[in-house]
């Protein structure tokens, strides 16, 4: 029996009452500093946090491995392929001349991109590793423009948080916060190992993050929104996949 | 701290004697409730972590070694079973439900569940003694003698005696500090190791384990090697008296300790 005395009762009351103001503070400041993620709610809310702030704290700035280009897997797995819409099939046998991408949100001047204009800008590639949550991966030499560039162009508002980034293909899209959208090696990806990506790898344009997960590396993207809020997007958990429980933040 | 402690002295002295008239013969529990705590939260961790992660190995159940791998290429070695994903051969014609979304967000979630709990059990157990007092073998535990007798003794089903259930062998001690200071760092590192956050920051993590692929099976082996940790830990306690060690780990007392207070 644990006998309770007063001032036993008295330490832990306060003790308890300290802790709980110590995470509302915390709470607070990693609200304050951009350290919960849109999917935070839900019994797995506290894991989602604690990597996602973690390694925002940890990684805002950490580049993703390279590697030499005798590491290049010889057949990169495309992995499974919804079929096409007749939309999609239009554009390809069009070779993609009438692909556009639309830029919108909180931007200075919104913008309506080709192909072209894109290839227009300064390119760069980084032979990085893509991994899949399943397990398996292999690696690439990624070729596009820094998503950051195509964002200074526009002129993102001061206050814009995330880049919400849309597919062609039904129900698909994602978000990523300002550091991974102005991290280096963010790409707006239209070329794989040299050549045109494929449209098995999402081409004529993919979103390349190194740093995250093969699914939040979305494929055929024609859209970027920028935005100081998620809510207004789907269910407000930042990206479909979270809506079918799959997490927001992959870097982990 | 040495002010508190003798604040306490003076108070538990001054007590009424109607507590207790009988001479207080009150033992030590046999696991502190610092240990009691952290192994039945580690151990809640654990049993998820292990329905979790064998959910994740069912979408890719083949294992590689080096920095990449994938259908394409030639694995180390494919479990004969079932897959969640369509495009993963297995031999089988069906393919089972996904249940990756929830078994990411809940192997992640009891991961750093156990590992702020074995912090603070190991830099308690560091503080208290723990380690030193009860886990760390003495010369005589070490003879081959007495790791010949710990080991045949529960192979012949003996009941341990009490004096010889009041604290470990030196097969247990030596068990305990192998999965504490080498399996579980292992587990943990060839998981962050899978991370490419962590990895950005820290390469050296996944280098050093021969790549991405080599850490995934490295973390594979050494979950293995934990569940066999679990399987003949249980059996122990089941040959040591069920009921009495389980109780031990939960209130602190054996049954004996029971019968003289």
């Amino acid at each position: 029996m644990i006998k309770l005395s007063r001032r036993r009762l008295i330490v832990s009351g306060l003790a308890a009452a300290a802790g709980a103001s110590g995470l509302a503070v915390a709470a607070r400041l990693a609200q304050k500093y951009g350290l919960i993620p849109p999917d935070a709610g839900g019994i797995y809310g506290l894991g989602e946090t604690l990597t996602y702030a973690s390694q925002r704290l940890l990684t805002s700035h950490s580049l993703a491995r390279e590697f030499p280009r005798s590491q290049i897997s010889q057949r990169p797995f495309p992995n499974e392929l919804a079929p096409l819409t007749e939309d999609f099939k239009r554009l390809q046998t069009g070779n993609f001349v009438d692909w556009r991408l639309n830029v919108d949100g909180m931007v200075a001047q919104p913008a309506l991109l080709s192909l072209a204009d894109l290839k227009s800008y300064p390119s760069r590639s980084h032979i990085t590793e893509l991994t899949c949550e399943e397990g398996w991966s292999y690696i690439a030499e990624w070729i596009g423009v820094p998503l950051s560039h195509v964002l200074n162009l526009v002129g993102v508002h001061p206050q814009a948080k995330y880049i919400v980034y849309t597919s062609v293909e039904p129900d698909t899209w994602d978000s990523i916060d300002m550091a991974d959208a102005l991290h280096s090696q963010t790409f707006l990806c239209y070329g794989m190992n040299g050549s045109e990506l494929p449209v098995a790898h999402g081409g004529p344009l993919r979103m390349r993050l190194p740093r995250q997960i093969g699914y939040k590396n979305i494929k055929f993207i024609n859209r970027l929104t920028v935005t100081d809020n998620l809510k207004g997007f789907g269910k407000g958990l930042g990206s479909a996949a979270a809506e079918f429980g799959y997490a927001w933040y992959t870097g982990i | 701290m040495a002010t508190l402690g003798s604040a306490q002295l003076p108070r538990e002295a001054s007590l009424p004697s109607r507590v207790s008239t009988a001479p207080v013969t009150k033992l030590a529990p046999r696991h502190s409730a610092l240990v009691r705590v952290t192994h039945w939260i580690t151990f809640l961790c654990f049993c998820a972590l292990l329905v979790t992660g064998i959910e994740l190995v069912i979408s890719h159940p083949r294992f590689y070694w080096g920095e990449t791998g994938n259908v394409l290429t030639t694995p180390l070695f494919q479990l004969p079973i079932p897959s969640s994903r369509k495009l993963v051969p297995t031999g089988y014609s069906y393919v089972l439900p996904d249940q990756n979304g929830w078994s990411r967000a809940l192997h992640f979630e009891a991961a750093w569940i156990a590992v702020l709990t074995g912090l603070l059990y190991v830099v308690s157990g560091l503080l208290t003694g723990h380690f030193r007092k009860d886990l760390v073998p003495s010369r005589a535990d070490l003879s081959w003698r007495a790791l010949l007798t710990s080991f045949v003794k529960p192979l012949r089903f003996e009941r341990p005696s009490d004096a010889e259930a009041s604290s470990y062998n030196g097969l247990q001690r030596l068990t305990y500090l192998f999965v504490i200071f080498v399996l579980f760092p292992l587990v943990i590192w060839s998981g962050l190791a899978m991370s490419l956050g962590f990895v950005s920051a820290f390469p050296w993590s996944v280098t050093l384990l021969g790549g991405r692929q080599s850490a995934r099976t490295i973390h594979f082996f050494v979950s293995l090697a934990l569940v066999l940790f679990l399987f003949v830990h249980v059996l122990m306690v089941c040959v040591a008296g069920f009921r009495s060690r389980t109780g031990a780990m939960i209130t602190g007392r054996t049954g004996t300790h029971k019968e003289h207070t």
